[in-house]
């Protein structure tokens, strides 16, 4: 994480001084991004950085559903399962992913190209059922857009 | 359209969230009105004489949460814009964050004047990834164009944004979790007094809006109390963002003018349920608040008042429609094993009695449930009731009741004969 330290700096700037605790949670997702996970040893580089507590970093890692401390997919399919997508069919939908790839929940592909997770409410709810792609959401996804999505997903 | 519109008023195009076109739509003139000619009490008292209300569910006059903050003790002050949407059937803020965020970044520059606050912070929730670009872009411009950062438009006032964002915890919505966030540590919500407005963030007085609410303060702040107060009813003033999903035909965010009538709303506006089925149900505001049975829905208008009296409330504006042929009992199985996933742990009635009911529920969907099954999830649900730090166990509780209330027999059906009455079904209508 040390090469991301110049960017943390910057982010320094518009905290209030002195509360750079607050720094934990952005800190976290930036290394993620940078490295698919977080490691150990960026817990270690994070807690020397920041100053706070070993503990604290440990906490909202394993407290928070979006942090990972293991690789997982290039593709992570994170599918709704709340009431919403349940009333709209994301049940079919979690079904068929599982049958297509021959993987349960929250398991990956042998060729580690695809996770697949099942997740509550994204919010989504007027488009439902959403599947959630890394970062973009995909909005009233039925078993042949999902089919159609994953072919471009290399 | 349901009603006069405040949010609503201009068409969603491609560069409707700019800069530029906020300009175009007289964006910013407010601010510069509101810093150069009024003092911070006078916007208070603008926005208490409009009789605004929270709009992230508890109501809460918003003029009266500012009132607390004391503007000459000394120590700094923050303001937190909840954007941590979450509850389910609620997308109503999004619409705000994805097409007019530079309202919100007006509307946080004013209420920071009001409030004493340099330090703000909008806290959005880890997987709203537009909204985010949206909002963070907003606020990038706003600092270029002198809006935000020291001495905005050449006067004394300062306000820094920051867009904070979440990394997925439903409890970080509940405002002194969001604050726990921000302070980089797990969300736990904490006990009061003291109120958030005495001790906050940091320890320091703190004022939590949910975005729409902060959307409003920008209305109000444009066209004044007396304008604000001529929409909606007299107890309810404005409008509320409904977002509407679920077995009807045009699921969306609707701008309703308080007062409205819901059958109005649902059958004419939102086009009925799908396939013309009949209405079961209604989730009225996110699926915290009490389920409505379609006879119960006929009198009511969409007003604080009205579900008040109907025994549910608004809640977040977050509608869920349910047809005819829904199975009440796996309706409820989904709704508590999302609370069971998202109890933080904190509090012992909540961490233990969502895991429990979510047996019990599981069990009888299973057709291994037992005729006490019914009352032991009274039970669990009352015993939670009042006894957590946050009110996320009293609002599972809530949910829980509602449903069995009003549909206690297909729960009865379900044990005696091991089956769904409704065979299991939660999708209707577009089969």
């Amino acid at each position: 994480m040390k090469h991301l330290i110049p960017e943390f700096e910057k982010w320094k700037l518009r905290f209030p001084p002195g509360k750079e605790s607050s720094l934990v949670l952005p800190c976290l997702r930036r290394i993620q991004e940078d490295r698919g996970f977080v490691a150990d040893e960026d817990v270690a580089g994070l807690t020397e950085y920041l100053g706070v507590p070993r503990i604290q970093i440990e906490e909202v890692l394993s407290y928070y559903t979006q942090y990972r401390r293991a690789p997982i997919g290039r593709w992570h399919l994170q599918t709704c399962r709340n009431v919403s997508c349940s009333m709209r069919g994301a049940e079919r939908l979690i079904d068929h992913l599982q049958k297509k790839l021959g993987i349960g929940i929250g398991e990956t592909t042998a060729d580690g190209r695809f996770t697949i997770s099942t997740v509550e409410c994204l919010g989504s709810c007027g488009t439902a059922p959403v599947v959630m792609v890394n970062d973009a959401y995909h909005e009233n996804m039925s078993a042949e857009k999902l089919d159609a999505l994953m072919e471009g997903l290399k | 359209m349901p009603g006069r519109q405040l949010l609503m008023t201009f068409p969603v195009t491609a560069t409707s969230h700019s800069l530029a076109d906020y300009r175009a739509r007289g964006g910013y003139q407010t601010l510069e009105r509101v810093l150069k000619t009024l003092k911070p009490e006078d916007v208070t008292k603008e926005v208490s004489a409009a009789g605004l209300l929270g709009h992230g569910g508890a109501a809460f006059p918003t003029g009266r949460k500012w009132g607390v903050i004391k503007l000459d003790d000394g120590i700094p002050h923050h303001l937190c814009a909840n954007a941590d949407e979450g509850e389910p059937g609620t997308f109503k803020d999004r619409w705000i964050l994805e097409h007019n965020p530079h309202l919100l970044v007006e509307a946080m520059a004013m209420t920071s004047y009001a409030i004493g606050a340099r330090h703000n912070f909008v806290y959005i929730r880890g997987e709203f990834d537009l909204p985010w670009r949206r909002i963070q872009g907003a606020v990038d411009e706003a600092y270029e164009a002198g809006y935000l950062g020291s001495n905005i438009l050449g006067t004394s006032h300062g306000c820094d944004i920051v867009v904070y964002r979440g990394a997925g915890s439903y409890v970080c919505g509940e405002a002194s979790g969001l604050l726990t966030s921000i302070e980089g540590k797990k969300g736990y919500p904490r006990n009061r007094p003291p109120r958030l407005t005495v001790k906050g963030l940091y320890q320091r007085p703190t004022d939590v809006n949910n975005v729409e609410t902060l959307a409003n303060v920008g209305v109000v702040m444009t066209i004044g109390a007396e304008a604000f107060r001529k929409i909606g009813t007299a107890k309810s003033p404005g409008t509320q963002l409904v977002s509407i999903s679920g077995h009807i035909a045009k699921p969306g965010v609707y701008e309703v003018e308080f007062g409205y009538p819901l059958k109005t709303f649902l059958y004419e506006d939102c086009g009925g349920m799908i396939g013309g089925k009949a209405l079961k149900a209604l989730i009225p505001g996110g699926i915290s608040t009490k389920v409505l049975t379609a006879p119960e829905i006929e009198p009511l208008t969409y007003d604080h008042a009205s579900f008040d009296k109907a025994g549910s409330s608004l809640g977040s504006g977050g509608m869920i429609a349910i047809a005819e042929g829904t199975c009440m009992v796996r309706l409820l199985q989904v709704m508590i094993r999302f609370y069971h996933h998202e109890s933080c742990g904190q509090c012992t009635p909540c961490r233990e009695g969502m895991g429990w009911m979510h047996r019990v529920v599981d069990r009888i969907v299973a057709g291994q449930g037992v005729p006490e099954d019914i009352d032991r999830l009274y039970a669990i649900s009352e015993a939670n009731d009042g006894t957590t730090i946050c009110g996320m166990g009293d609002a599972a509780g809530y949910a829980t009741i509602g449903i069995l209330n009003k549909f206690r027999d297909e729960f009865e059906y379900y044990i005696a004969n091991k089956r769904s009455r409704c065979n299991g079904v939660l999708e209707v209508g577009n089969a």
